[in-house]
């Protein structure tokens, strides 16, 4: 396909990516480095009987009259990355400096909004990923040994809280670990203390989010080695068979192998969902346990004052960190092309 | 020998994967259908602090009411709060990101799965970077130039924002169907005198309806499921579902009308329910599309 036949089938595609994917990250990063315009004072001499006083003032005309002249701000430079909010560098020399052991260390870090978000995606995305695979590919092979009629009920079953809009079926859950929810009636009488509720304990709120994550994504890792499955060799499996090999050493060399390319495409397909974790956290209404880096953006681009340049900032270290984590995957599908 | 077939599996794995598969289906409908149970009940009985059995039998319910079953919570949600507003602009903008989405990634995928250049290889790359961003960040981006521009709170915006979001993973899931259309097809037409255009009109776009259903399946459900994006740039009044059922939480706590969000968690879902049904063997190849061809 010549050069100007490609252009006139994708510009209309590219264009659209060019004016909202790429043209707002460049917004994101020139915001990163503006503030908002400080107030503007004023000094006002104000005269009694006592005689004159000097009161310093905000004139609010002139305030507004700049923030609209300048709406992208003043330019601050690196300032809002290495403030409380985000890097942090001055309060975690601090903390290394004073702290009398790593727990107390850890604990002045997790203070700093940025770092405990970034320790929750972490967490979550690191803990879902695998738990995910391992799930859907037992799912797999349950349904793979179970009897042909059943098999396309159990898919639509199991396709649900894939499909399901995530904020719904994060809610749906919710509900039923309430402390007067089924499930928190029975996790209070597993834990023997009828006062227990996940919406008070930390722990127990990371718990249930990934329990969620992991609840909401094995659907799609099941139905992807499902599939995958469906196209072990026979052949293969026979002769390993006839080489003596039993039910479980025929998984393990077999099967798993074939699967095993699946597994990078889930794993990767996952590591960038669960980095976004965000619908979860809104419907627990979590923010006092668990803050991750979209809900940090979110919870600083709505409420009363909207922090748009902080938003920025956070969201341009997350797309690093994005990258940081695809990096070996671009590395790799790089060679895979050269090679071929 | 007891291993006279050994494809038979022996008694006690059967039971265990029977077991296993059990557990599965009930951890993944069960929320559902107890929700959808619950959904006819007061407020009393879904979230029971004497006896969690109640929002089965319906205690307070009947107490309320009189009947074991209530439709208040649908009333609420649907005739007070006026759900259907936003079910109209949910519909409105699934219709139109659909749509637009689905022309786009046609063509651009048709070329992409053609093209023997590098640069065809750039593009699918760049298109699974914007498909890692989380959408969240991308707003933020939005929001300052939207509000310059006066652009912000309008549904047109927001169908726009999902079009192009939507775009890198339809970029993939085309261009991977593509690539399963033989390119003879085309280039025997192309032998007799066609044009690139006149090969795709004629040729390629009467065999290319699977692929294209599959892709507009999941380019809907990302617009229907969508929640920054729509909580961020649509007004009141545009409001879609999604952000209207987040915005119940925060309002309805305080008048302790929590059944309304769960009358409208139901009825959001009802579309999902019927879309699994029709289309169960679509979205299962379109999970696959991408993995199996690697």
């Amino acid at each position: 396909m010549n050069h100007r036949t490609f252009l006139t089938f994708v510009a209309p595609s590219l264009l659209a990516m060019l004016l909202l994917i790429v043209f707002p990250v460049v917004s994101v990063v020139l915001q990163s480095f503006h503030a908002q315009h400080e107030q503007v004072m004023e000094v006002v001499e104000t005269c009694g009987p006592f005689g004159c006083t000097e009161t310093t003032s905000v004139n609010q005309e002139q305030t507004l009259a700049l923030r609209e002249a300048q709406p992208l701000g003043r330019f601050v430079g690196f300032e809002n990355y290495t403030n409380r909010g985000h890097l942090a560098f001055s309060e975690m020399g601090e903390a290394w400096r004073t702290s009398t052991g790593w727990g107390d260390w850890w604990s002045k870090v997790m203070n700093l909004p940025f770092y405990s978000a970034i320790v929750f995606t972490l967490t979550f995305t690191f803990i879902v990923t695998p738990l995910t695979i391992v799930l859907g590919f037992s799912i797999a092979i349950a349904v793979n040994a179970a009897s042909r009629a059943i098999r396309g009920p159990l898919i639509f079953v199991s396709l649900l809280p894939f499909i399901i809009t995530p904020l719904v079926g994060s809610l749906v859950l919710f509900w039923m670990v309430d402390a007067r929810g089924v499930l928190g009636h029975a996790i209070q009488a597993l834990a023997g203390n009828p006062e227990l509720s996940v919406k008070a304990s930390t722990p127990m709120m990371w718990i249930m989010l990934m329990v969620y994550g992991i609840w909401h994504a094995a659907p799609f890792a099941f139905v992807v080695f499902y599939a995958g499955l469906q196209s072990v060799s026979q052949d293969a499996d026979e002769a390993a068979m006839i080489d003596g090999a039993n039910r479980w050493q025929r998984v393990r060399f077999v099967t798993i192998p074939h699967i095993m390319p699946l597994v990078t495409f889930v794993a990767l397909i996952q590591l960038m969902d669960n980095f976004r974790v965000f619908e979860p956290l809104i419907s627990f209404s979590a923010e006092a346990h668990a803050q991750s880096l979209s809900t940090y953006i979110f919870s600083d681009l709505g409420g009363e004052t909207r922090l748009l340049n902080s938003a920025a900032t956070t969201s341009l270290l997350t797309v690093v960190c994005v990258g940081i984590l695809l990096f070996p995957v671009l590395v790799r599908t790089w060679r895979d092309f050269k090679r071929a | 020998m007891s291993t006279a077939n050994p494809r038979k599996q022996p008694t006690s794995l059967r039971i265990i994967l029977t077991g296993f598969l059990v557990l599965w289906v009930i951890m993944a409908a069960f929320p559902f259908l107890w929700t959808l149970w619950g959904s006819f009940k007061v407020e009393g009985d879904f979230f029971s602090k004497a006896n969690w059995a109640f929002a089965l039998t319906g205690e307070s319910t009947r107490v309320e009411t009189g009947g074991s079953f209530t439709g208040d919570g649908y009333y609420g949600a649907w005739v007070t709060e006026e759900f259907g507003r936003a079910v109209m602009n949910t519909s409105i903008v699934c219709f139109c990101v659909v749509t637009i989405s689905l022309t786009l990634s046609t063509l651009a995928g048709y070329a992409l799965s053609r093209s023997t250049y590098n640069y065809a290889f750039w593009i699918l790359i760049a298109a699974l970077m914007f498909r890692a961003m989380p959408q969240i960040t991308l707003v933020s981006g939005y929001l300052l130039p939207f509000y310059e521009w006066n652009l912000w709170g309008r549904l047109g915006t927001t169908i726009v924002v999902l079009v192009a979001i939507n775009q890198p993973f339809s970029l993939w899931m085309m261009t991977s169907f593509f690539r399963n259309i033989p390119k003879d097809l085309d280039e025997s037409a192309m032998v007799d005198g066609c044009n690139r255009f006149q090969a795709f009109r004629h040729v390629i776009l009467p065999v290319m309806w699977p692929g294209v259903i599959t892709t507009g399946l999941f380019s809907f459900l990302l617009a229907y499921n969508d929640f920054p994006v729509a909580a961020m740039l649509l007004d009141q009044e545009n409001q879609t579902m999604i952000p209207k059922i987040a915005s119940f939480l925060g309002t309805t706590q305080t008048k302790g009308n929590v059944m309304f969000a769960v009358a409208a968690v139901v009825s959001a879902t009802a579309p999902l329910f019927v879309l699994i049904l029709f289309f169960q063997r679509q979205i299962v190849s379109g999970l696959t599309a991408g993995a199996v061809k690697g």
